[in-house]
């Protein structure tokens, strides 16, 4: 599996010609009532349709109300909207459906080791993966495929888990820690687990996102239906409109004694192109497109309510390690005491790291390296050996040709030196207390009795976060940092970070209330999580992204889940599900923008007969009466699949201001959906009359 | 078009939103009940009244049991206002001794009344007694208005409240909106009427000798069923009379026109409203009338800003009001002021000047001349008043379709007071709806969130006229007895049947005359629709105003919908504009453009 930027780059990711053909299919397939029915607007074109059809049989034994050929040519059309429509449907479905296989295809069916008991000694049988069932014990041994998604109760292993993030450093996964659950189709690397498997087969997240997508089974979101009410409004007011013209026209005849009355073809045909077909059509492929975009992302939502959340978020709680910082602290300066050389401080700063491999003892040497110009030197056995860091001493270092070296906390070193008759010089207490109030951890490094002085370890800040969360609150969006430091260490990070508030010594129950004091003021919060005492706040929360290699018990708890574990996603999802609501509107203003330019078109030809005059609305200069009701029904079903790549890419999303944003796409999808149909009616006008169906 | 008559509109205009601010804070206050020197003269009047009515006024209502007493008072009402049309010849104060006025077109002028309609089927001075035009419809005239206001104040509390269960009480709205704003005004504008020339008394008509003696005139020849009889091309058939004296009409009309226009009721005491000399006398007279249309429902705009705590709301909305209405205005007296073709092909010189307004005069009173009438057309059709100082029968038929299309608008351009900025507020929530998605946000309007119930509620309030008025017009012209009362056949006919109906599914109450409309199927027809148009929309602005009202609310944020930018006020516009074009175009095709297509193509 590629990883996620990659497969961004790829431009025409939608039209996937495998998708294509069962889509056609199913958009054929659907033409039940009983499908129809679920979309209001679109039942109304397919009574239109059958309507239609039946005038043409009329029209064919001879008691037409209409040319037969025009009325079949309507008919076609009508149908051809419907199908579209179906057609949108099925290959936003088609495409999230193959976004959730290729997921899914990663579980291959193994055999497993069920275990009779929670025992890694226990009985064995041999049983295939896709039989488990909740509650089940496996045994997964190195080299094994882990067969279902479950929670590590005993042992710890190194897993592969880049079938599912594409992320290839293996991670650890032990019982009775925080990263104890393990995914199905995961890889065993080294050692041993007993897993207990949490998922029925066809219960497990990713089923039940593909659940969401398909038609039948999914539930329409609050504000999708809210849209539906409207759009079922308009539709009233339309079919209002045309049913009332036949009477209109009956006695506009009777007292002009001129011309034929309008015909229901035409009618149908007016009340089709007025009627809001376009988002209609499009509605539940922008909904699942949406879930599919979440899916590309490596997403996987539980709820589409979350999704449309998502779009909606006042605020975003982020975990600053992993989220906004790095994660581990690196060294940044060294400050030694007044009476020491910078050059005697990076020497010794250096070998007490040598034999230090954590993050922060690798970064002391690459600090020393790049700022002092010093290399380490050579180690010959004997003259250099490692002090290696104990709970007891808390400290680290080296004995290099009898210097002894360490660095550490300042009591330890301080009780150190105590113990070989060395004290602390009150210059290296108000040193440490600085860097300290910088939100720096300082550590102290000495030789034999004497204190050199002070290495500072900071949080570094990812790049280009910053900007990141100046784009949200340009977009009205406030981050607040979550952090267990204290608060001085935690102002530093973010003001440095550029984040609106932050919640330093955070534990879960002040995380909660601080969820709860946001919602209390109508906001919705977003956050990120992994441990199982985030749940509370996860369900608390409106979304809530769970890491993939969280517990169980936060899965439970969040509505998405990233497989990636990328806390920086939550920002990703935010504009997913903006971009998920901006599709909605854009399309809807759209769609009803088109109606004035089929009305310059439909009204003159439907009353050419009775009232000559009206012709002067006939501004695009329409061939013939029936030429312009065609072309205005055959631009209302090509808009359809026009907009297709539209729907399930969504409109562009971009960081800006609510003003900003509604200018431009007014501008392209209200004063653009005026224009283009004049454009395009009088274009496939000009067709028809050219190819003679004129 | 003169620079004279633009000037009088620019004067109408300016003066209108001055008085917006000061009036619209005054109501504030009455509605959150501040004390003030208006307590002090008012409270023992109105707690008078509360204990005379057995009703606790600081009780805060439910929804639903605002929309019960709301209804129960209105239908009370109408019950005393039929009873007293039919009863008039036994009671006082009828010195006409006018009969009973018809089971259906009492029914009509019933519910015409309680709705803040208005629409007067019937000729005041010949069919209501002095007794029936004061006790039923002058009493409706403020109460009807009051009810509106009443409904209006319960939605904006629904929006600055936060997890409310109640949204006001629906006894103390109503008597603080009639005694606190509409009583001084009518007070005020009747004294200033009266100071004018307009007749306020209780005599019986007096009788004048004509100074042509004797005079000889056409008239409509009515049938055995008091409708006018037609020849076989459709047209009136007429004839020949003549008389030495004509009988006055008088009565104590200004007190009842000051409140007409104050409560966008707009039934005149005449039968020709406002283009009568006694109604309307003078060219300050009609200023002071016209003003007072849009008076009230300018005012409520800011009324709504304040009591939201956000004033730039409020001017929003009278902006996006202001705007399609001077639009609307301009392009009336500019198709109004263009010489009708009929005319000059006859030989006469269309050009105006100073000392002649040109050749469109039929159906409009020379002392006011086009500006003025347009003005008032166009004024009285905004607001859902519906008098009249011209006969819009006789506009040029692009003219004609200005005050149609206002009211078809959905009557909430200005509007009548109280429901006409209701009706704007469901627009804005419809706007709110799309743009919101459109920025990436579910919507919210002033801190709300607008999910399924919010929008189910605004498009109930949005399909409604819609509704009344293409099916009534539809049911009019296939039925027999709704074609009879065509006066002119073809386009214009066909026009005078949507007029009607657009008057009485927007709770207008203008007419456009030519239809012969009390009739038993009109006056039922338009009957129903107004009782329609006015609860239809009244009861979900209720319940959306509960919803509100107990919805928690959110705080805006950089990425909220800004609802007071000239961009929204677009948006709103667009929204208004949009429905209401899209709706009725097919319609207004077929009446007055293709009307004025004909005309100017010369057919």
């Amino acid at each position: 599996m590629t990883t996620l930027t990659e497969r961004r780059g790829t431009l025409a990711w939608f039209v996937e010609p495998a998708l294509l053909r069962p889509a056609l299919v199913d958009s054929v397939r659907r033409l039940t009532p009983r499908y129809q029915w679920r979309n209001p607007v679109m039942f109304v074109v397919y009574i239109g349709s059958i309507l239609t059809t039946l005038l043409w049989i009329q029209a064919l034994i001879g008691q037409g109300e209409a040319p037969a050929s025009f009325i079949l040519a309507v008919t076609l059309w009508l149908w051809a909207t419907l199908i579209f429509a179906n057609f949108a449907e099925a290959i936003a479905e088609g495409r999230s459906r193959a976004q959730a296989a290729s997921l899914k295809s990663a579980r291959r069916d193994t055999m497993a080791r069920k275990l009779a008991r929670a025992d890694k000694d226990a009985a064995q049988t041999e049983v295939p993966s896709a039989r488990l069932r909740k509650g089940d014990l496996v045994l997964v041994l190195q080299g094994d495929i882990v067969p279902g998604d479950g929670e590590v109760i005993d042992g710890a292993a190194s897993i592969n888990e880049s079938a599912i993030t594409g992320e290839s450093a293996p991670v650890i996964r032990a019982a009775g820690s925080d990263f104890n659950t393990v995914t199905g189709g995961t890889l065993v690397l080294s050692d041993w687990i007993v897993v207990r498997i949490s998922v029925n087969p066809g219960e497990a997240f990713l089923d039940r996102m593909i659940g969401m997508v398909e038609g039948a089974k999914r539930q329409r979101t609050p504000n999708e239906i809210a849209l539906t009410i409207l759009l079922v409004a308009m539709t009233l007011v339309f079919l209002l409109a045309t049913v009332t013209l036949l009477p209109y026209s009956l006695y506009s005849i009777e007292a002009t004694k001129a011309g034929t009355p309008v015909s229901i073809t035409v009618l149908v045909a007016l009340l089709v192109c007025l009627i809001p077909t376009t988002i209609g059509g499009l509605l539940s492929a922008i909904g699942v497109a949406g879930m599919g975009r979440m899916m590309h992302a490596n997403v996987i939502a539980t709820s589409g309510r979350a999704v449309e959340a998502a779009g909606d978020c006042d605020v975003l709680l982020l975990d600053k390690t992993g989220t906004i910082t790095h994660g581990n602290r690196q060294a940044a300066a060294l400050h030694p005491v007044a009476t020491v050389t910078s050059q005697h401080l990076a020497e010794a700063a250096m070998l007490a790291s040598l034999g230090d491999e954590t993050p922060e003892g690798r970064s002391i040497v690459a600090l020393v390296r790049r700022t002092a110009g010093l290399n380490p030197p050579a180690l010959e056995p004997g003259a250099f050996s490692i002090v290696p860091f104990t709970a007891q001493t808390r400290m680290s270092g080296a004995t290099f040709h009898g210097r002894e070296v360490r660095k550490g906390a300042l009591d330890a070193i301080r009780a150190w030196l105590a113990a070989q008759g060395g004290v602390v010089d009150p210059e290296v207490v108000t040193r440490v207390e600085e860097v300290a109030r910088r939100g720096a951890t300082p550590l102290v490094v000495a030789e034999g009795r004497y204190v050199l002085g002070v290495v500072e370890l900071k949080d570094i800040v990812k790049s280009q976060i910053k900007e990141r969360f100046a784009e949200l609150r340009r977009m009205g969006i406030r981050t607040v940092m979550i952090t267990g430091d204290n608060r001085l260490t935690a102002a530093s990070i973010a003001a440095e970070a550029g984040v609106d508030d932050f919640l330093a010594e955070a534990t879960p129950e002040t995380k909660l209330k601080l969820i709860r004091d946001i919602q209390a003021e109508g906001k919705l919060v977003a956050m990120t999580g992994d441990g199982t005492n985030d749940a509370p706040a996860l369900a608390q929360a409106d979304v809530a992204v769970v890491m993939n290699s969280g517990t169980q018990a936060a899965k439970e708890a969040g509505n998405m889940i990233d497989l990636d574990s990328n806390p920086t996603k939550l920002i990703e999802i935010v504009e997913i599900g903006k971009q998920l609501l901006m599709t909605r509107g854009s399309l809807t203003t759209f769609s009803i923008a088109n109606d004035v330019a089929k009305y310059f078109a439909i009204i003159p030809a439907a009353f050419a007969s009775t009232y000559p005059a009206l012709g002067a609305l006939n501004v695009m200069q329409l061939t013939t009466p029936a030429s312009a009701i065609l072309a205005a029904v055959i631009f209302n079903a090509l808009v359809i699949p026009a907009l297709i790549p539209l729907a399930l890419k969504g409109v562009p999303y971009r960081a800006e201001g609510a003003a900003t944003a509604l200018r431009r796409n007014m501008l392209i999808y209200g004063v653009g959906g005026i224009a283009l149909p004049f454009v395009g009616i009088k274009f496939i006008d000009l067709i028809l009359s050219v190819v003679g169906l004129a | 078009m003169t620079a004279l008559g633009w000037l009088q509109i620019a004067l109408y205009l300016v003066v209108l939103i001055a008085l917006a601010k000061p009036l619209g804070a005054y109501m504030a206050d009455v509605y959150e009940d501040r004390p003030g020197w208006r307590k002090r003269i008012g409270a023992p009047i109105e707690g008078g009244i509360y204990r005379l009515a057995g009703v606790d006024s600081s009780r805060d209502m439910r929804w639903t049991e605002y929309a019960l007493a709301m209804l129960w008072f209105n239908l009370v009402g109408g019950l005393v206002v039929y009873a007293l049309q039919r009863l008039q010849a036994f009671l006082p104060l009828n010195p006409q001794s006018l009969s009973a006025v018809s089971p259906d077109s009492a029914f009509n002028t019933a519910t015409s009344f309680i709705s803040n309609t208005n629409w007067q089927g019937y000729s005041g001075e010949a069919t209501m007694s002095y007794l029936t035009q004061m006790l039923g419809l002058t009493v409706q005239n403020f109460v009807s208005a009051a009810t509106g206001m009443a409904v209006l104040v319960a939605l904006i509390r629904g929006f600055s409240r936060k997890q409310a269960t109640g949204i006001g009480n629906f006894w103390a709205d109503l008597v603080r909106s009639t005694l606190y704003i509409l009583l001084p005004l009518s007070l005020l504008l009747a004294v200033a009427l009266v100071s004018q020339g307009v007749v306020q008394t209780f005599d019986a008509s007096p009788t004048a000798q004509l100074v042509e003696q004797p005079l000889n005139y056409d008239q409509p020849k009515n049938g055995p069923d008091g409708q006018p009889i037609k020849d076989a091309s459709g047209s009136p058939v007429t004839e020949h009379a003549s008389t030495t004296e004509q009988s006055i009409a008088v009565g104590p009309a200004a007190s009842q026109v000051a409140i007409k226009q104050l409560g966008t009721n707009g039934g005149g005491f005449f039968n020709v409203n406002s283009a009568h000399p006694l109604e309307n006398p003078t060219p300050l007279a009609n200023f002071l009338e016209v003003l007072a249309i849009l008076l009230i429902p300018a005012a409520l705009c800011y009324t709504f800003g304040r009591m939201i705590g956000d004033t730039r709301q409020g001017w929003a909305l009278l902006a996006a009001m202001t705007v399609v209405f001077t639009a609307l205005l301009a392009s009336a007296y500019i198709t109004e002021s263009v010489p009708n073709p009929a005319l000059v092909s006859a030989g006469i010189d269309g050009t105006p000047n100073a000392n002649y307004p040109g050749t469109n005069l039929e159906g409009k009173e020379v002392r006011f001349g086009i500006a003025n009438s347009v003005l008032w057309a166009t004024v009285t059709t905004a607001a859902s008043n519906g008098s009249v100082n011209a006969m819009h029968d006789s506009l040029m038929p692009l003219t004609g379709l200005v005050p149609m299309w206002l009211m078809q608008l959905g009557e909430v351009i200005f509007g009548g007071v109280g429901s006409g900025l209701y009706g704007m507020i469901m627009f804005a929530i419809i706007a709110v709806f799309i743009a919101g998605l459109m920025i990436g946000r579910t919507p919210e309007y002033l801190g709300k969130k607008l999910g399924a119930f919010e929008i189910k509620m605004a498009s109930i309030a949005i399909l409604i006229p819609p509704l009344l008025v293409l099916g009534g017009t539809a049911v009019a012209v296939m039925v027999e007895a709704g074609r009879a009362g065509i006066a002119n056949p073809g386009a214009q006919g066909f026009s005078e049947i949507l007029y009607a109906f657009s008057s009485a599914g927007n709770n207008n109450g203008s007419a456009f005359a030519g239809l012969s409309a009390n009739t038993p199927f009109y006056n039922t027809a338009l009957g129903i629709c107004m009782l329609f148009a006015r609860y239809w929309l009244a009861i979900p602005v209720l319940a959306l105003a509960g919803a509100l009202a107990a919805a928690k609310t959110v705080p805006a944020s950089e990425g909220t919908l800004p609802t007071h930018t000239p961009l929204f006020v677009t948006v709103l516009i667009g929204t208004v504009i949009t429905v209401g074009a899209l709706t009725f175009v097919p319609a207004l095709a077929l009446g007055p453009v293709a009307e004025h297509l004909q005309l100017f193509a010369g057919k």
